[in-house]
């Protein structure tokens, strides 16, 4: 069926039997294209984001000097020597370390503000909600000189404490609106329910309202994490060491050495791209959920 | 909200009781956290900006710091080319990344949106891109426009371009060949934040416009851009703040070269405190770089009356 069959097919029957709104039969539903309006886009737009990734394959899986299109004969050196040579394994720990710490410090001090946003009115609530708001115009990387002599006077310069805070207080605004719209969509009766049943508050937070944010807390964590993994200013920054490097880290020295080793770019790359690309497969029908629960009808 | 429930419900004497009884510091203790960190890590840091930025500071040269006054700004606005390069340059980068942006990531998004054949799967994959981002995306694209074994070299092949020449050292093809790595992730958040939006989209009201005979194209006109428009207006604007901001990508890729061809004004102010420790100067720069920021959103966001009568 073609667009023209589709929308012709629509007014015919309104002159003549008025009164059945939309007779049900055969129509196309209002979100059936003709598969060709679909499937030609997509599938353009499917090679642009697919080639990248396989070129990012075939360098790292075929032995090094070969110009083949097909990563064959498959040698896994150059995941063998960015893991070990170039240290990715410290790199991948440390990543994962800042990552999860970064999603449960955000998750939680989210939480709590986000609670308080969605059920209370309190004196500097508005306040606080502009000041929410002015911090996305907040450059992280244009704050690096006055974080860093923070962080030097914390003496916590080389610690990845530094970069897990630095990296948890830039999700937290984001986190906080968004958690809090999700809190809104929460009935408030159910919560006044528990109450009433000799709850108190933290308990009917815990088992009323907590598992009904399930989808909205994963699409925040996950942000927070992915957000954390990819970012890579503050750890070139705070971190001088080589053993408390992160991942972006890794992949920069690699992309700035003299003569680049394209495959163990090309492997390393793939390391620090599978936790991310991992977690977003799993999420994703949560974050689209989540984010028109919580982002859009603020 | 608090105050609202307690008029409304008829107060039985338990629950009033315990309801009341904490929510007076509840709402504070709550945001305590937040709070302390966010003026910890972002208020204080953004005052010293604006201090320092009246100040001559440089810890490599200590003997000439000192109080500036707003000689820093003077400099910046009447004697540094290259200041004013990176600015055009900002505003270039940024005005033709988020538009294209905003347009492929629509298109996209419309198109996930229909029932089709492989739709999870489609999604997963033409979304992975945006999970992947900033230095990865670097590495994967100078992967690809290496002028040796790159992409470059089979386009040649087949007589698009040269042998030979990699794309981002040269200062006509480094603009687009970074606008096209930056859409690569870009264009997946664009889809994704629009495509929940759709899914909000009533479709009773596309039923009855079909009832009434409108055209495909005239149901998006009508009822889907309307309805997206809020959404669409906010990331935009958070799209434009963040690639304005971004420096993750052009550092990597470009460095700002060739010839500080790709440098944005934040990629300057990351070279003149971080490579060159003129912290004063960078405060500066920065101070600048805010005020525009600011002063761009606000005007954006009058001129696109958001939130206005639309709901």
């Amino acid at each position: 069926m073609s667009v023209k069959e589709a929308t012709k097919a629509a007014p015919a029957p309104a002159p003549t039997a008025p009164e059945p709104p939309r007779p049900a039969q055969g129509r196309r539903a209002w979100d059936e294209a003709p598969r060709w309006q679909i499937y030609l886009p997509l599938g353009i737009y499917l090679v642009f984001t697919l080639i990248p990734f396989y070129w990012i394959l075939l360098f790292a899986l075929r032995p090094a000097g070969s110009t083949s299109l097909v990563p064959w004969p498959i040698t896994f050196d150059h995941f063998e020597k960015v893991w070990t040579e170039r240290s990715f394994g410290t790199y991948f720990a440390n990543s994962v370390l800042v990552g999860v710490a970064t999603l449960v410090m955000t998750t939680l001090v989210a939480l709590a503000g986000g609670y308080a946003l969605a059920r209370f009115d309190f004196k500097i609530k508005r306040a606080f909600m502009l000041a929410l708001l002015c911090s996305q115009f907040v450059p992280g990387a244009l704050l690096l000189v006055p974080l860093f002599e923070i962080f030097a006077e914390l003496q916590m310069i080389n610690s990845l404490g530094s970069v897990i805070l630095a990296e948890t207080v830039f999700q937290l605004p984001l986190s906080m609106i968004l958690i809090s719209n999700f809190i809104k969509n929460v009935p408030y009766s159910l919560e006044e329910a528990a109450w009433v049943d000799g709850c108190n508050r933290m308990t009917a937070f815990r088992i009323v309202v907590l598992p009904l944010l399930r989808p909205g807390l994963i699409a925040v964590g996950s942000f927070a994490f992915v957000h954390s993994w990819n970012h890579f200013l503050f750890a070139l920054m705070f971190l001088n060491n080589q053993d408390k490097q992160t991942i972006p880290v890794g992949l920069n020295t690699l992309m700035s050495a003299d003569s680049v080793d394209l495959g163990a770019l090309a492997a390393g790359g793939i390391i620090a791209a599978v936790p991310v690309v991992l977690v977003f497969a799993f999420i994703q029908k949560w974050l689209i959920t989540g984010f028109s629960a919580g982002a859009v009808k603020g | 909200m608090a105050q609202a429930a307690a008029v409304a419900k008829p107060p039985a004497p338990p629950r009033r009781r315990r309801a009341s009884a904490t929510p007076r510091r509840l709402p504070y203790l709550l945001i305590t956290p937040a709070a302390l960190l966010m003026l910890g890590f972002i208020a204080y840091p953004v005052i010293s900006v604006f201090y320092y930025s009246l100040q001559n500071y440089n810890p490599t040269k200590p003997w000439r710091n000192g109080y500036a006054g707003f000689d820093n700004f003077v400099h910046a606005f009447t004697e540094d080319p290259v200041f004013w390069d990176s600015l055009v340059f900002s505003a270039k980068w940024v005005f033709v990344e988020v538009g294209l942006q905003l347009l492929f990531g629509l298109a996209l998004a419309l198109i996930v949106n229909q029932t089709f054949v492989g739709r999870g799967l489609g999604r997963a994959m033409v979304f992975s891109p945006w999970a992947v981002s900033g230095v990865l995306t670097s590495a994967i694209w100078v992967l690809l426009y290496n002028s040796q074994t790159g992409i470059t070299r089979y386009l040649a092949d087949i007589g698009i371009g040269s042998y030979g020449t990699s794309w981002l050292s040269d200062t006509s093809t480094v603009f687009p060949a970074a606008i096209v790595a930056d859409l690569w992730r870009g264009v997946p958040f664009f889809a994704i934040l629009i495509l929940a939006d759709l899914q909000s989209v009533s479709k009773d009201l596309y039923e009855a416009a079909e009832v009434d005979g409108a055209s495909r194209i005239k149901q998006f006109w009508h009822i889907t851009l309307p309805h997206l428009k809020d959404a669409i207006i906010l990331s935009t604007l958070l799209r434009a703040v963040w690639e304005f901001n971004n420096v993750d990508l052009l550092y990597t890729l470009t460095g700002g070269g060739p010839a500080g061809e790709t440098t944005t004004l934040p990629l300057y102010i990351a070279n003149t405190s971080v490579d060159a420790h003129n912290f004063g100067y960078a405060s500066a720069l920065t101070t600048v770089a805010f005020v525009i920021l600011l002063f761009c959103s606000l005007v954006y966001l009058r001129l696109s009356k958001f939130g206005g009568e639309s709901k």
